[in-house]
């Protein structure tokens, strides 16, 4: 083993499917995500955002945060750590979820993956060891952060089907969006696939052991080339996400750990999963801050889609109603290529995420030959995700 | 199964399960007490440890008791007699050279130089003052910072706050430059007497996880000084009946009192409380309860970690319980000599301020002090009953000793901390070993064991200026509510604190009439 006391040299962690995206890294166009480096894009945005939608792309998952919940009482335990009601999940199926503090402020979003009575695997976006540790007092369970113990592939697209049948998985056909399967890929060996995605089009992911992954990756790629299979990197993927109305955890809102400011921290309610709220399962972290909230009427933000006029993308600009009061901020924008509108998520102050009607304007500041034109424009809010093909839930999915 | 004809229990009829009690039962409620051991009074507690010998087995002075709780509840005429109602001190020295201070903390302390009378005058005057500014604070719910206060709590953090503001300009800066010093910095630079300055250093941590120079330990000489203002009483028939006639005065409002009803579970529907399991498997349907025991156990025990968010669980786990006192009782054939010390007295043995810290450095790291320090009290001195005529008993609290002993408490340690004591009470009482025909060792896991105080925190959670006020037991439970509706809190692990006192019982029983 190396030598830990040198860990600075190479400050980020390197993926298992690090060689191969070295290779086709062409422009060495690199971030850091969650202590890994990751690439931005493949030399090309355009193409690979049209291989999600068009054709099929392979995205590393790798560096998310995974944590096997293991135990007797792992099912009570989840119960009382997330949102949505855990007793009723079917072995093999898959929930995307959140959880809270006690203030009912929201601390990440995950997925979570269940492979039998006990056994569960949590991804996402932060750390939260500790947290979890000190939610399993008194609970028969244990926590282990399994991270980098398992690689991820998306592989998303309208052809990723027809890619894991020639690869050798045509048994995935009858798998169901948010269910999981194990499945023997030629080469490659067990794999553990999951209709599941970041793209709202269809599209898997496949985990597997980390001395397995060149293989899987090497054996999709062939499988994959008469269906334009490409890696596509996280800029390909944010469009992506954007127009499937998925929020980051982060980015469209701050984890209550991260939050400085004390106005920072946000309720479900406020971010658009009050969906996910089972106020009826029992007690659950934030349950009576939440009921409180809802109660007492003091959510004071909402998290909504916007729809805006013309085509230059309003990252970061500031919301107005009418043409002084500002009432938000847009956290994640686009000019979206799928759906050829100027799309946007953005967190709005209340009612106005519902009472705006047609006086919402944003201000973006386009920058054209060193010169900014500022730019008010009005917005709509409008139905989350924008582009929802009915080829997502599609069971079989259609060969393309 | 009993009809409910109860709408509250109180876990634990100790002196602040008492004080709820009757509060709430003159405030209308129809109350039932359960208490686990055979007999109500939790720390105050007088037993048989020899046959013949009887001492009070916990606490064994008191400092704190409620002056409304006195007042509304009068045990005086149940029965409550101050066999001492303010007792001298005396600081024992090994060559005979005692120093006693009588009345008030010391009001007069015949033994000091000229200058350090007027020294020491100065000071004790100081104390008072700074600790009367805390004095309303132990009557209110705490507040919590930047909400304000509740409606009744104003009057009281007026109180403090004109308290601070009477004590004038230059007053109130010594006040804010005290506030958060140790004990040992102020004795030195205003007293010189080794003696005087270790009883200050030995009262400012009894019972806590500190030493003189650690800081904020000045904060508990204040907290000490801001109960009787520096009376020492004793109740006549020892701290057994002062519990008896509290009791009997609760149970005149009406309240029931039930021993040997150990709760084991707390019951609930997922929601809110809906009443207790007895050990044995009784249920009682009750919708509001109040636990007098520890917080943590309260919690975490009896409703559990799963019906709480993770931040409380977290909260409560951390709340730091380091006990450092052990007890031991002994039993002997004639009046012990403390080299013409007034056995009446409480008799202490902390030679200086150093001497107490160095006896605190052993607990740091997980040892008892080689030299501890002590306090002495004779009850068969002042009356017939704890001993065969002309026979006599002493009960010692000592310390430091740590709860968790590095390399165990085996019969080994305890035998070695029994001789640590021994050998501090020989060089005081030359000859009192000989005397011993019987002796009872508590070491700080005994007491833990055997009256359920978690790590020997004689507090329920250490006193320490980080775990008072709105810090007490922990932030989000401080203001005897808890997340849960219908469980409430308000032993000592609640503000003010322990002590024999019953302020935390009265003070939640007034929160909870107020929120009713």
């Amino acid at each position: 083993m190396t030598d830990q006391r040198h860990h600075f040299r190479q400050p980020l962690q390197r993926s298992p499917f690090h060689p191969r995206i070295e290779a086709a890294n062409v422009l060495n166009a690199w971030a850091p995500w969650a202590g890994y480096t990751t690439a931005l894009n493949f030399g090309d945005v355009a193409m690979e955002h049209s291989a999600i939608r068009s054709t099929a792309s392979v995205y590393d998952v790798s560096p998310m945060i995974k944590y096997a919940i293991e135990g007797p009482d792992a099912v009570a335990y989840l119960d009382r750590l997330t949102l949505r009601r855990v007793a009723g999940m079917p072995v093999g199926g898959v929930q995307y979820t959140a959880w809270c503090n006690d203030a009912g402020h929201v601390l990440d979003d995950g997925t979570l993956f269940r492979f039998d009575e006990t056994r569960f695997r949590l991804c996402c976006q932060e750390r939260h060891l500790p947290w979890l540790l000190d939610s399993a007092i008194g609970f028969d369970v244990t926590i282990r952060d399994v991270t980098e113990e398992v690689a991820g592939l998306s592989l998303q697209g309208p052809t990723s089907f027809a890619v894991l049948k020639a690869a050798g998985a045509a048994e995935l056909a009858d798998l169901k969006p948010f269910r999981m399967a194990e499945v023997r890929l030629g080469p490659v060996g067990p794999v553990t696939v999951s209709r599941t995605g970041f793209t709202a089009d269809l599209g898997y992911e496949l985990w597997v052991a980390p001395e397995r992954a060149l293989d899987l990756w090497d054996h999709l790629m062939i499988s994959g080339r008469l269906h334009g299979i490409r890696p596509v990197g996280t800029e390909a993927l944010n469009i992506a996400r954007i127009e499937a109305g998925f929020i980051t955890a982060n980015a469209d809102f701050v984890c209550a750990e991260h939050a400085l400011r004390p106005d920072r921290a946000r309720q479900p309610d406020e971010i658009g999963l009050d969906w996910m709220v089972d106020l009826d399962k029992g007690p659950f972290n934030g349950r009576a801050a939440i009921r409180a909230a809802r109660r007492d009427r003091t959510l004071k933000w909402a998290l909504v889609g916007l729809d805006i006029e013309g085509n230059i993308s309003a990252e970061g600009s500031i919301v107005y109603l009418g043409g002084r009061k500002e009432v938000g901020q847009i956290t994640a924008a686009v000019w979206s290529p799928t759906t050829k509108r100027n799309i946007a998520l953005a967190q709005l102050l209340r009612p106005w995420h519902r009472d705006a009607g047609d006086k919402l304007r944003v201000e973006i500041y386009a920058l054209r030959e060193l010169q900014y034109h500022k730019l008010m424009l009005p917005a709509r809010v409008v139905k989350r995700p924008f582009f929802n093909p009915p080829r997502r839930r599609a069971t079989p999915p259609a060969m393309f | 199964m009993p009809t409910p004809s109860f709408d509250t229990i109180i876990i634990g009829a100790g002196l602040n399960g008492l004080a709820c009690a009757g509060r709430l039962a003159q405030g209308g409620a129809k109350v039932l007490v359960l208490e686990a051991a055979d007999q109500p009074g939790g720390g105050a507690l007088t037993a048989e440890f020899a046959p013949g010998y009887r001492v009070d087995r916990l606490a064994h002075l008191v400092t704190h008791l409620d002056g409304r709780m006195l007042s509304a509840l009068k045990p005086e005429a149940h029965g409550l007699n101050w066999a001492v109602k303010s007792m001298p001190t005396t600081v024992l020295s090994a060559e005979g050279r005692h120093l006693t201070l009588t009345g008030a903390y010391g009001a007069s302390a015949p033994g000091l130089d000229p200058r350090e009378a007027r020294r020491w005058a100065d000071l004790r005057a100081r104390l008072l003052r700074h600790a009367e500014v805390l004095r309303p604070l132990r009557e209110i719910t705490p507040p919590l910072p930047g909400k304000g206060g509740a409606k009744g709590n104003v009057v009281a953090l007026g109180k403090a706050g004109l308290a601070l503001r009477r004590l004038g300009r230059e007053e109130m800066q010594e006040f804010l430059r005290m506030i958060l010093i140790n004990v040992h910095d102020v004795t030195e630079e205003s007293l010189t007497d080794d003696r005087l300055r270790g009883l200050l250093a030995f009262d400012a941590t009894l019972g806590a996880f500190l030493g003189p120079r650690s800081p904020n330990s000045l904060f508990l000489l204040w907290h000490r000084l801001s109960g009787d203002a520096g009376h020492i009483r004793w109740p006549s028939g020892g701290m057994g009946a002062l519990a008896a006639a509290v009791t009997r005065a609760v149970e005149a409002t009406g309240a029931e009192i039930r021993c040997k009803a150990r709760v084991e579970r707390l019951l609930t529907d997922g929601d809110r409380i809906t009443g207790v399991r007895l050990e044995g498997g009784e249920e009682i349907t009750v919708s509001r309860v109040i636990s007098t025991i520890n917080p943590r156990t309260t919690l975490l025990d009896l409703l559990g970690a799963r019906e709480i968010d993770t931040g409380l669980v977290r909260r409560v786990s951390n709340i730091r319980m380091r006990g450092t006192t052990a007890k031991l009782h002994l039993a002997l054939r004639e009046a012990p000599e403390f080299l013409g010390a007034d056995l009446r007295h409480r008799l202490v043995i902390a030679p200086s301020s150093e001497a107490v810290e160095l006896a605190f450095n052993a607990v740091k790291y997980g040892e008892f002090s080689a030299e501890p320090v002590m306090e002495i009290m004779s009850p068969s001195a002042h009356e017939a009953g704890f001993a065969p005529e002309g026979h006599h008993v002493l009960s010692i609290v000592a310390q430091y000793v740590p709860f968790v002993r590095r390399g165990g408490w085996d019969a080994g340690a305890r035998d070695g901390l029994k001789a640590a004591i021994m050998a501090r009470l020989e060089a005081h009482a030359p000859g009192i070993g000989a005397l011993v025909t019987a002796s009872e060792l508590l070491a700080t896991p005994d007491i833990a064991d055997r009256h359920g105080l978690v790590g020997g925190s004689w507090h329920q959670g250490d006193l320490a200026v980080e775990q008072m006020l709105f810090m007490r037991p922990a932030i989000g439970i401080a203001r005897y509510a808890t997340p849960v509706p219908g469980l409430w809190l308000a032993g000592a692990g609640s503000h003010p604190g322990g002590g024999i006192s019953g302020a935390a019982g009265w003070n939640a029983a007034n929160e909870i009439l107020g929120a009713a």
